[in-house]
């Protein structure tokens, strides 16, 4: 830059070689070889309505993982989701028996959502309990009541145009709920990478009394982010009870894990402090196509759930294998 | 240099019992140490002193076989040896007593010393009994006077260091390492492990004494090795040098002057604290600060200063009291309160509560700043670099780049960042917690250097700090605090070491 005074550079490395470098690039190596593999395997499987039909795998997790990633990278946890689903769908669907219209039954379900996650917001981080008991205690909470509600039975008779959240399509292949999710994939990317708010969220994750010494209101941080996830577990509700017509108190279950893995997939460490959003949209897209790809070979859920274990643990584990032989060899 | 070398090769009667011949360490593109020797001699204590960033931890982490050299050779006794693992070091005689003593909160006095290699019984189950006598006898071998079934938790800090030096002795030690030792002691408990060093010199140990001050280095060692940027400059014996030619040789330059000459220039009063109190921690605090003034708060550790501090800066509730600045009381609830309000708080514990190390500089430097970098919420990197730029160019920070990590950054470095970051807020009262706590002598020099120059530009600042050359070179008034209580306040004729450590103390004048 220049050659007489010595500047300190901005950068040490070029930002584009670290990105050449990184744990999306991996993703993305693996989402295309998967690809690849079910074009083979298959012959459905390069159709633009088979294809289309599979990102209902994994949109609404999708959308909940988004909001999952910001409160993970900050170094909380929600295992509640799953349950906020159901609670919100049974709320939906109490409402829809007081002859409530579309636009009341997605309030309600929004509002349901908010409600929890302030719920899980308040006794974080006023009452200061740490979030994976509170989470555990509210997952049984919420869902519990939904069972107390529905006990065997089940909520139907959604008014019409209410299925258009789960089986509408915006344009020729391209359903409602993957527009959702391109475009919240989008308004998480920029709120992670490009705000304030996005970098006060990867100071808290990194270290949680220096950002507070630095002036970040962490429990306001912290606050706003159960309110979010608390909100997209309730847009996920709308759009999963209008896609299966009908509420039952077991629905979504065991989502939260599936949610997380595909966090943890994507990149974002456990502990809290790193991670991105275009690393959880990569995650999203390698279980969804694995998940499509192995029904289409008529493998059963069982042994799918056998798959998607040792995907995250390969994917996760042989980068860590790999630059311990690289550096054993040096 | 090369004089001092051939001196000790000639005059030696013990040959070293370990000795570090030609030692190279790489971490990935950075040479942390260049060819570097260190001798270690039965019975006598070797001062390793070098500013930090020199290479004195990486050779400690060598010497206990966290790190494997890249090149080099390691003779224990003459004979050459790897140490591959920490165990390997361990069982051959190399222990360390580190600057954060690594304990366990949980777990007794007896099980903190044995851990990992504890008496076992016939069935290979610990042998608590044996492993509590063991540990007594050796208690009472230091003089300490602890007992080994008590939790560690319920130790004060000085015995939770003789803990670990009992640790340390634990396993049969030819060489025990002694990082910063004196770090948190205060000054009795440091003369009680003077003691405990000739103790160890007379049972044949060799130490190695690392330290950044230079009145325990030579009231305390025989020889000296000094390092600088991770090369070997010379070692010697303690007798044949002065303290600045060791200095001379630690930064390479003579620091003729250690304080900057200050003429104050006091501007109106900024600052009102008034009858500030807090249930358990400090009671009845008030006094102002004017602009261009540096106010020094002295006291011993656990005097109740950092906690004034910190409620200042909303880290802390105060039950009762006001503070206001430029006659404007404040309502102060969070640290982000204190900050738009222009008072901030460059904290001591500086991994912990200064700098996100593992973040990039320039996100550590605008993190408080984020309003003024950015538009509407939204980002600017190229502002943020610049207002990073503009303020770490000041304080003459040495890295490689703006986007390198704090953690990898000497002492000295990370400090500058963190009150880099606070002046790019552009505050009116700064708060300096042990400043120069733990940093090598040039970074020392330029912080205080730094401090006159704030105040000269019409800040105002308050320094807590419990070197008494600091408080003295830089104070032109000093608060002295004792169980968290205001005793008195000195200034001109009054300030000298002795009514400092005197009213620190509660000792009368009588």
């Amino acid at each position: 830059m220049n050659n007489t005074v010595q500047t300190m550079p901005d950068h040490l490395r070029s930002p584009f070689s670290s990105k050449v470098k990184s744990w999306e690039t991996l993703l993305l190596l693996v989402a295309i070889g998967i690809f690849i593999l079910n074009s083979f395997s298959s012959p459905y499987f390069l159709d633009a309505w088979n294809l289309s039909d599979a990102t209902f795998n994994f949109t609404e997790k999708a959308m909940i993982a988004f909001a999952m990633a910001l409160l993970i990278i900050s170094g909380e946890i929600d295992l509640s989701v799953a349950s906020i689903i159901a609670l919100a769908s049974t709320a939906m669907g109490a409402a829809a028996q007081f002859g409530a219209g579309t636009a009341e039954l997605v309030f309600v379900g929004l509002t349901v959502g908010i409600c929890c996650g302030a719920f899980n917001a308040l006794l974080v981080t006023v009452m200061g309990l740490p979030s994976i008991v509170v989470t555990i205690g509210t997952m049984s909470l919420f869902r519990g009541i939904s069972y107390i509600v529905l006990g065997d039975g089940s909520y139907r008779g959604y008014p019409e145009d209410f299925a258009f959240f789960g089986q509408g399509y915006v344009g020729w292949v391209i359903s409602f709920e993957l527009a959702l999710f391109g475009g919240l994939a989008v308004f998480y990317w920029v709120l992670l990478h490009k705000t304030n708010f996005g970098r006060a969220v990867y100071t808290i994750g990194n270290n949680p009394v220096a950002a507070l010494f630095s002036g970040i209101r962490v429990q306001r941080v912290k606050f706003i982010l159960f309110l979010l996830t608390g909100l997209m577990s309730g847009v996920a509700a709308v759009c999963l009870t209008s896609r299966l017509g009908s509420t039952r108190p077991s629905i979504g279950v065991g989502m939260e894990l599936e949610v997380v893995t595909m966090v943890v997939l994507g990149g974002v460490s456990i502990l809290g402090g790193s991670g991105s959003i275009v690393g959880v949209v990569l995650a999203a897209l390698v279980m969804g196509l694995m998940t499509f790809g192995l029904g289409l070979l008529n493998v059963p859920g069982i042994v799918m759930s056998i798959f998607l274990g040792l995907l995250l643990i390969g994917v996760i584990a042989l980068p860590r294998l790999w630059s311990r032989y690289v550096s054993r060899t040096e | 240099m090369s004089q001092l070398k051939t001196a000790h090769s000639s005059s030696e009667d013990f040959p070293p019992v370990l000795a570090l011949q030609n030692i190279c360490k790489n971490f990935t593109g950075v040479r942390a140490l260049n060819n570097v020797s260190l001798n270690l001699y039965p019975g006598q204590v070797t001062a390793l002193v070098g500013e930090n960033g020199a290479g004195k931890s990486t050779v400690v982490k060598i010497l206990t076989g966290i790190h494997q050299p890249s090149s080099g050779e390691i003779l224990l006794a003459g004979e050459q040896v790897q140490f591959a693992t920490a165990h390997h070091a361990a069982s051959a005689g190399v222990t360390a007593i580190h600057q954060e003593t690594v304990l366990f909160d949980d777990l007794n006095v007896a099980e903190n010393i044995y851990i990992g290699h504890a008496p076992r019984s016939r069935f290979g189950l610990i042998d608590t009994q044996a492993m509590r006598q063991q540990a007594k006898a050796l208690l009472d071998d230091i003089g300490a006077d602890i007992s080994p079934t008590a939790m560690l938790r319920d130790l004060g800090i000085a015995n939770k260091h003789m803990v670990a030096i009992a640790r340390a002795l634990s396993i049969d030690a030819r060489v025990v390492i002694m990082d910063e030792p004196t770090a948190a002691l205060s000054h009795k408990e440091i003369n009680e492990l003077y003691v405990l060093v000739e103790k160890l010199k007379s049972q044949g140990k060799a130490i190695l004494f690392i330290s950044h001050k230079f009145d325990e280095i030579f009231s305390i060692a025989d020889r000296f090795t000094v390092f600088r940027d991770g090369g070997f400059i010379g070692e010697g014996k303690i007798k044949g040098v002065n303290e600045s030619e060791l200095v001379k040789m630690m930064v390479g330059r003579p620091v003729d002057q250690i304080f900057p000459t200050r003429q104050p220039d006091l501007g109106n009063e900024i600052l009102q604290v008034s009858k500030y109190c807090h249930p358990t921690e400090f009671d009845d605090i008030s006094f102002t600060l004017r602009r261009g003034e540096i106010l020094g708060f002295y006291g011993l550790v656990g005097a109740g200063r950092s906690e004034v501090m910190q409620s200042l800066f909303g880290i802390k509730r105060p039950c009762s009291g006001t503070a206001s600045v430029d006659g404007k009381r404040l309502e102060i609830r969070s640290p982000a309160d204190a900050i738009a309000h222009g008072i901030v708080y460059v904290p001591e514990d500086r991994g912990k509560q200064g700098a996100i190390t593992t973040l990039p500089i320039f996100q550590n430097v605008s993190l408080p700043s984020l309003q003024q970098t950015s538009r509407r919420g939204f980002i600017r990197l190229a502002q943020e670099f610049a207002l990073t730029r503009k303020y770490t160019e000041r304080l003459d920070l040495r890295a490689a780049a703006l986007d390198q990590n704090v953690a990898e950054l000497s002492g000295g470095n990370q400090q500058k960042v963190v009150i880099a970051k606070w002046l790019a807020t552009q505050p009116k009262v700064i708060v300096l917690d042990e400043p120069t706590k733990g940093i090598d002598v040039g970074s020392k020099a330029a912080v205080h250097e730094f401090m006159a120059e704030l105040a000269s530009q019409g800040l105002a600042v308050i320094m807590v700090s419990s070197e008494i050359p600091e408080m003295l070179g830089m104070s032109d008034r000093v608060i002295v605090m004792r169980e968290g209580r205001m005793v008195t306040e000195l200034r001109g004729d009054s300030l000298t070491p002795e009514t400092l450590v005197r009213h620190a103390a509660g000792i009368g004048e009588e």
